[in-house]
């Protein structure tokens, strides 16, 4: 136990509650000390950096809200829709809760999508920042999943009809897939013990997951310390420090980026609220339309696409079809011949190489594309928690990269936004070219681009001259 | 820690052994106190129970002419088609991914196994629902070049959901996402004007 400090009797009141606090609960204030008052913080945070606060402010906004909507919510087939209506028009300010939740979630995606954008492109998932990096990617799948058992609940079209798309996805792995789809419905088609379920997960099992991982994602953080945009350690044993061993380059949380982020947070409040006030459905993107009809197990709407944050990975799972298998095995052949060809493996390795490569082949032959359409779809989701592994430069920030490597970015968010576009629209959207449908062609190439961008990673990162990069980072004051 | 432990003389061999044995004793209760709690995402009785048979008056479908009923909270489409749509079945046989219905995925009952995949050559009897991820197709039953699909289209049904096309029959065309045929179920004509949807003879 920690030494019990005594008090001058003619002390104040505030000091004295203090003390009598810090001598039962000196845990809350050392994590006080560590988490905000002595967390340094690299001085240089720009924009980029104000996501990851969002992220925290719009979870709390989903946690509340929810709260509130579960008090209204019906989890029964034959009620839902009517209750989220009844929320929507009889319950005061129901309107409100339900549009700030709805909102809520895409804007959850956006400061996420802009949050991994920033780690990606300032290389916060580099040596020590492994953990916190796969911390985040383990969010981002369970923020998925949060989110697609939400979207079953109001038992709208689009809830109906994306849960079954969804759900039918498991039944694709072989052997099984058929029983292992079952036991997600409950049923023989999604529906009100799909639903039940769906609400247990959405309202306490993921976000108990959701919130822990949070927390291990910025224990982790404070433990090896923030990145910067310059990506120079502020810590390190070289860093420059003052007489009391802080870091020079390094600000206290607590006051300065609390404060820091309160603008953040403004700034994001008043796009929040004039999304919320004047198109809460986002013309059909936050709020799909065909969601407003109730379920009709018997008629599929005439175009179904899941809510924009999961159509670029939808787009790969349209992209895969069976000529697309024989292009994925022309590059599995490719790489296990350079494998055996070109690389300084033993005899051993490349029999190994050479196994796997059949035994992958044989599988892509044997099982249809439906299988592998959803195995790159999760595998594009997988393959970022590998990414600390995968970038070999040898400068963390993408400000002392060569330039071509910025173009490279450049091309992978365009190539990710097209797939996202596409897997919003209908089949087919840009027509018929000399008889091919370009508009797959196309999500074919990205999806290939996209794969490419992370597999190729350990060489193209490697190459190209780096510009030196600097011993502190460069900060001008304001 | 390993410097707590002074000296490995002291260390009591036979309590790891115990540590050992707690621990799987404790795995085994663990995993056979998971195993209810799984069991209850298994359909429950009540859901098993509502798989009963449908009888469908199809006296007043007219050639040309779609119905869709539900069993077992499928949508099952039955369809007279007209003699211009049973003559488009040969036309697009070169195209298909399983022209003869020999695919196992939803396997087809014996006396839908033609080429028009149904007891009476003009009564098409399916579930309406994509084999690949379970929307069920839109009727595109006209003719002609439109938005997604090809401009040789003979008339049949598009999954609005990745694009599978298939043909007045519920045959898949080839390349396309869905792996097998539309699924035909089990189905027998108790008359001329009514048929059971779930049961067939065998049965």
């Amino acid at each position: 136990m920690a030494e019990f400090k005594e008090i001058a009797a003619d002390a104040p009141v505030v000091a004295k509650v203090t003390n009598w606090l810090e001598n039962r609960f000196p845990t809350a204030f050392d994590a006080y000390r560590v988490h905000m008052s002595e967390y340094y913080a690299p001085k240089n945070f720009n924009f980029w950096y104000f996501f990851g606060s969002l992220a925290m402010l719009v979870l709390v906004i989903q946690i509340v809200t929810g709260i509130f909507l579960v008090m209204h919510y019906k989890p029964d087939a034959a009620l839902a829709f009517g209750s989220v209506e009844y929320i929507m028009r009889d319950v005061p300010w129901g309107w409100l809760v339900r549009y700030m939740h709805s909102t809520g979630a895409s804007a959850f995606f956006v400061v996420v999508y802009l949050h991994m954008f920033r780690g990606l492109i300032y290389g916060s998932y580099r040596k020590p920042r492994e953990l916190v990096w796969i911390f985040g990617c383990a969010i981002f799948l369970v923020l998925m999943a949060e989110a697609f058992m939400g979207y079953l609940l109001p038992w709208g079209q689009m809830s109906y009809w994306g849960a079954q798309v969804i759900v039918n996805l498991f039944s694709a792995i072989p052997f099984i897939g058929p029983d292992l789809a079952l036991l997600i419905r409950g049923d023989y088609v999604v529906g009100d013990a799909t639903l039940n379920r769906f609400f247990s997960f959405h309202v306490i099992a993921v976000p108990l997951v959701l919130l822990g991982l949070v927390v291990a994602h910025l224990l982790a953080l404070h433990d090896v310390g923030s990145n910067n945009p310059d990506g120079v350690e502020i810590k390190g044993p070289n860093a420059p420090k003052d007489a009391r061993g802080k870091p020079l380059d390094g600000i206290p949380f607590h006051p300065y980026y609390t404060v820091h982020d309160i603008m953040g947070v403004s700034v994001f409040l008043m796009v929040f609220s004039a999304i919320l006030f004047f198109a809460p459905e986002f013309g059909g993107y936050f709020l799909e339309y065909n969601n407003f009809i109730p379920a009709d197990p018997l008629k599929t709407p005439a175009h179904i696409a899941p809510v924009w944050y999961f159509t670029p990975f939808y787009s790969m799972l349209r992209a895969i079809t069976t000529e697309m298998m024989y292009a994925l095995i022309a590059c599995v052949v490719l790489t296990a011949a350079l494998g055996v060809l070109r690389t300084q493996l033993s005899t051993l390795g490349k029999g190994v190489v050479l196994v796997v490569a059949l035994v992958l082949i044989a599988l892509m032959l044997a099982i249809d594309a439906k299988f592998w359409g959803v195995v790159v779809m999760g595998g594009a989701v997988i393959i970022l928690f590998f990414l600390p592994w995968l970038d070999n430069s040898p400068v963390k920030s993408i400000r002392y990269r060569p330039d071509w490597h910025k173009y490279l970015y450049a091309i992978f968010v365009f190539m990710f936004l097209i797939l996202g576009y596409l897997g919003i629209q209908a089949p087919g959207v840009w027509g018929n070219l000399w008889g091919q449908d370009v508009a797959q062609r196309v999500s074919q190439l990205f999806t290939f681009g996209y794969f490419a961008f992370f597999l190729l990673m350990p060489w193209w990162s490697r190459m190209g001259q780096p510009k030196p990069v600097p011993s502190r980072v460069t900060f001008e004051a304001h | 820690m390993s410097d707590t432990l002074a000296d490995k003389s002291q260390m009591d061999p036979s309590k790891r052994t115990w540590l050992i044995a707690t621990g799987c004793a404790g795995t085994v209760g663990g995993v056979a106190a998971a195993i209810p709690f799984i069991s209850t995402f298994q359909p429950s009785e009540r859901a098993k129970a509502a798989g009963a048979a449908v009888e469908v008056d199809i006296s007043a479908l007219k050639p040309g002419e779609k119905v869709t009923i539900e069993w077992r909270g499928k949508p099952v489409w039955i369809m007279r088609r007209t003699p211009e749509q049973l003559a488009t079945l040969e036309k697009v046989e070169g195209q298909l991914a399983d022209p003869n219905s020999d695919r196992k995925a939803y396997p087809t009952p014996d006396y839908a196994k033609n080429r028009h995949r149904s007891i009476k050559p003009e009564l098409f009897v399916g579930v309406g629902i994509c084999s690949h991820l379970g929307c069920s197709p839109s009727d595109k039953l006209q003719p002609g070049a439109q938005p997604s699909l090809p401009d040789d289209w003979q008339g049949g049904f598009l999954c609005p959901c990745h694009g599978s096309t298939f043909d007045m029959a519920g045959r898949v065309f080839k390349n396309k996402p869905a792996p097998d045929n539309l699924e035909v179920p089990p189905h027998m004509y108790l008359s001329d004007s009514k048929l059971l949807i779930g049961e067939d003879k065998k049965a």
